[in-house]
């Protein structure tokens, strides 16, 4: 079979593919330097703001299914990240005997309109773990670097919390944090007698307007849904679309990129993709390109962008792209407290998250795991949705009669009716987010023997956790034990045991996958120099967590978007300095 | 967009309504509850939704003896009891029905277990269960509602009844009736200023002295945020 690959005549200076947190704000910094900018985006079109696209405040009778999962949109069908783990015609493979659960998001704004908004710096030490443990690598930057950056994306984007003064878990410019909820008071009785610290969550909801734009949050525990008022950060209600409104901006959706397109001398001229909507292949030109497509994606374009110039793929010369690929470690534990049965029944929604949480508070030499994980807490009164008032069957025994006998299990009528009622709001559940080693055995690939829809080769990966993960999750769950029957919580279910990695979840479940492209001062053993750009192509740059070269045990956006600002002023330095 | 359009564009949301502002147009508070189910799902639809939603919505699953016998049974789990609604009251089948078919590997002990309630009641009674009287239907329930005392070589009955039981229960406490008498008062207009004090009093907590003065106030989440150098906010 043959195609038609239509080329367009005119040239962009810079081409950004992927709209989410670093396509957005790569298409905000280039675009107000005056740089024409085109915007590549795999799905469709989304604007919260838009009545068609609004899924926030729906009730669960909106859906026929109750909010419940689907396919598409695995954390529910009012979530807002169309794509999810198994995207129809869009396959990838695993090696036999390893694990990896890819989560992709094909919409304006990607991931961004769907996830926790929990927006942590990277601290000091996250730049220098190999001088301080000896595994993984150091970044070629340090937190100086970015500390400029991350200062910027406060104040541009909007992020609540308080200034704590801990050494590794830097302050920022914080909106007003919010009071915790009954069950977050809970939690902190039982976290202060395990010796376990809990301060403000740092979100980035407006508690507080930043300008005139953008709404002010009105606490409706949405933001997985994006919000109409854009008082959540949303790449493309935030980023993207005032970058159209004022600069030099077109956006491509459904546009699939397939390849990198480098001339004779290695330079990149462009890329070639695939218009979902007519199946068509596309040339685009450009003066540079910014990938932006997320850390396995960004692989996969650069490894499919073979030429004679790169007979490995773009960026490939040392073949470090897709090698170092690690997520977040993750463990969940849950408990039911007595104290909050029949509890009174107030508006509890709050910001879309825990309004408290945990930072790593721990000296990894007096542990047997390199490494530390930040704790979550959730509970509470919520919307009632798909899920409520099930397993009864099994929960209905921790409920108590006037006499003090147990509920029995199971049952029907009145009774179970009321039950339900009594037990609703009780749960206090716990998860730990924690930072793995990097490996290189660790990786993603090109699978020779599969392509998507669009024709275009698929990634294939191999991931294994190690020990230290392993020790680091048996961690998670006796502090969530301690601090769950410290706050007077009734233990559910079992713990989780050597048998189950100890609950520790299958690598790319946390989706912070990061470290596919990395940085680094030795063109041998990474892909991007310390501004992220290709160490064997001056004119391409990534704008994702592929750069990353260790991930923290901090959820990865704020630190996309502050390194994707210091790359964009590189690239107009770049541009001023007629280097591009 | 300015922050007054932005207002505006709340009152678009079916519950938003007067969610910020009080100088608002009543007439403007229309609130929608109506059931939504027939269109599918709104919001963001990709066309391979929509016509999942729709040609799931086009089907039917169950017969019309296995719909009477479900009708009985979903009102055995939630009657209408004190606060007078029952299951069938707000359309419970109709969700099981859609889940039916949005969940296919809840189908076959759907159908087996409404079978199976033929089958014992024939074996015990001679005759199917929906022509047994109330109490032995009753006593057909009791076997296999209670999974701790229901014998073992019922756990296939019992694994139908706790499938049912968990459809049924969620589809009535995810309608607006249920959440009445579930008491959920969320997504209503409010601005979150912590638990209310007699509450907070009664679970013995106070909040945290340190964080008294740097937790919002409600009264300056209009005034646009300004810091000083620190991070300090100053506006």
């Amino acid at each position: 079979m043959s195609f038609e690959i239509k080329s367009s005549g005119e040239a962009y200076d810079v081409i950004i593919v992927g709209s989410g947190a670093g396509g957005g704000m790569a298409s905000k910094i280039l675009s107000e330097a005056g740089l024409s900018v085109a915007v590549l985006e795999a799905g469709q079109d989304f604007d919260p703001a838009k009545e068609e696209d609004r899924t926030q405040l729906r009730p669960p009778w909106e859906s026929p299914r109750r909010g419940s999962g689907t396919r598409v949109r695995p954390f529910g069908d009012f979530d807002q990240a169309i794509g999810g783990w198994d995207i129809e015609g869009e396959p990838y493979t695993k090696a036999p005997g390893t694990q990896f659960d890819w989560f992709r998001s094909r919409m304006v704004g990607g991931r961004t309109n769907h996830w926790g908004r929990i927006s942590l710096r990277f601290g000091p030490n996250d730049f220098k773990r190999k001088s301080i443990d000896g595994l993984g690598d150091d970044w070629p930057i340090g937190y100086d670097d970015l500390k400029p950056y991350y200062d910027k994306v406060d104040k541009l984007i909007g992020v609540f919390g308080s200034k704590e003064g801990i050494y590794n878990e830097p302050d920022g410019f914080f909106l007003p944090p919010l009071k915790p909820r009954l069950h977050e008071l809970y939690a902190m009785k039982g976290a202060k007698k395990a010796n376990v610290p809990m301060i403000p969550s740092r979100l980035s909801m407006l508690t507080r307007p930043i300008n005139n734009e953008r709404g002010v949050c009105f606490f409706c525990n949405q933001c997985n849904r994006a919000c109409q008022a854009y008082a959540d950060f949303s790449s493309g209600s935030v980023l993207l679309k005032p970058a159209m409104e004022k600069g030099k901006v077109d956006l491509y959706t459904f546009a699939m990129v397939r390849a990198v397109t480098t001339d004779d001398s290695g330079k990149a001229t462009g890329v070639s993709y695939i218009n979902k909507v007519d199946m068509q292949e596309y040339k685009l030109r450009a003066r540079a390109v910014v990938l932006g497509a997320s850390a396995c994606e960004t692989a996969r374009i650069m490894m499919n962008s073979k030429s004679k110039s790169h007979p490995n793929g773009v960026g490939n010369s040392s073949g470090m792209v897709g090698r170092y690929v690690h997520d977040s470690t993750g463990a969940d534990r849950m408990g039911i407290l007595p104290d909050l049965v029949d509890r009174e029944r107030y508006n509890e929604d709050g910001v879309g998250g825990m309004h408290v949480y945990t930072p790593w508070w721990l000296d990894n030499k007096k542990l047997d795991f390199a490494r530390g994980y930040h704790i979550e807490y959730w509970g509470g009164m919520a919307m009632p949705s798909y899920g409520t008032g099930f397993a009864m069957d099994t929960m209905r025994k921790y409920l108590k009669d006037e006499f003090g006998n147990p509920s029995p299990n199971g049952g029907y009528g009145e009774g179970l009716k009321k039950d339900i009622r009594r037990l609703y709001g009780t749960t206090l559940g716990m998860s730990g987010r924690g930072e793995s080693i990097p490996q290189y055995s660790n990786y993603c690939e090109i699978d020779n023997k599969v392509v998507d829809k669009y024709g275009i080769p698929v990634l294939k990966f191999h991931y294994k956790w190690t020990d230290q993960e392993i020790k680091q999750a048996k961690h998670m769950q006796d502090t969530f034990e301690e601090i769950l029957t410290e706050a007077g919580a009734i233990l559910m279910g079992t713990k989780p045991g050597a048998d189950t990695l100890y609950g520790l979840a299958t690598p790319g479940r946390i989706i912070h996958e990061v470290g596919t492209t990395r940085m680094g001062k030795d063109p041998n053993t990474s892909v991007l120099n310390s501004n992220c750009q290709a160490h064997d192509c001056d004119n391409l740059f990534v704008v994702d967590a592929g750069p990353f070269v260790s991930q923290a045990d901090k959820n990865p956006t704020w630190t996309i978007m502050a390194l994707a600002w210091r790359t964009c002023d590189y690239i107009v330095e770049e541009f001023k300095k007629k280097n591009i | 967009m300015n922050r007054r359009e932005n207002l505006k564009l709340l009152f678009t949301g079916t519950l938003a309504s007067g969610l910020l502002l009080t100088n608002c147009d009543p007439k403007d508070k229309v609130e929608d509850y109506s059931p939504r189910i027939a269109g599918g799902t709104p919001g963001a639809r990709t066309a391979e939704e929509i016509a999942y939603d729709q040609r799931l919505l086009s089907e039917v699953f169950f017969t019309d003896e296995e719909r009477k016998k479900l009708n009985v049974l979903v009102d055995i789990i939630m009657p209408a009891g004190e606060n007078g609604v029952s299951a069938t009251d707000v359309d419970v089948p109709d969700f099981i029905e859609f889940m039916m078919k949005d969940y296919p590997p809840f189908q076959t002990p759907m159908r087996g277990g409404l079978m199976w309630l033929d089958n014992y009641s024939d074996d015990t009674y001679g005759k199917k269960f929906l022509a047994l009287s109330e109490s032995e239907r009753m006593e057909v329930i009791d076997l296999i509602a209670w999974p701790d005392k229901a014998p073992a070589e019922l756990a296939g009955a019992v694994n139908f009844f706790n499938i049912l039981r968990n459809l049924t229960c969620t589809g009535y406490f995810t309608t607006e009736k249920g959440f009445q008498y579930m008491g959920y008062k969320g997504n209503t207009p409010n601005v979150w200023d912590g638990v209310p004090d007699e509450v907070l009093k009664k679970h013995g907590f106070e909040y945290p002295e340190k964080y008294k003065d740097l937790y919002l106030k409600p009264e300056e989440r209009g005034t646009v945020a300004q810091w000083d150098e620190e991070g300090n906010l100053i506006g």
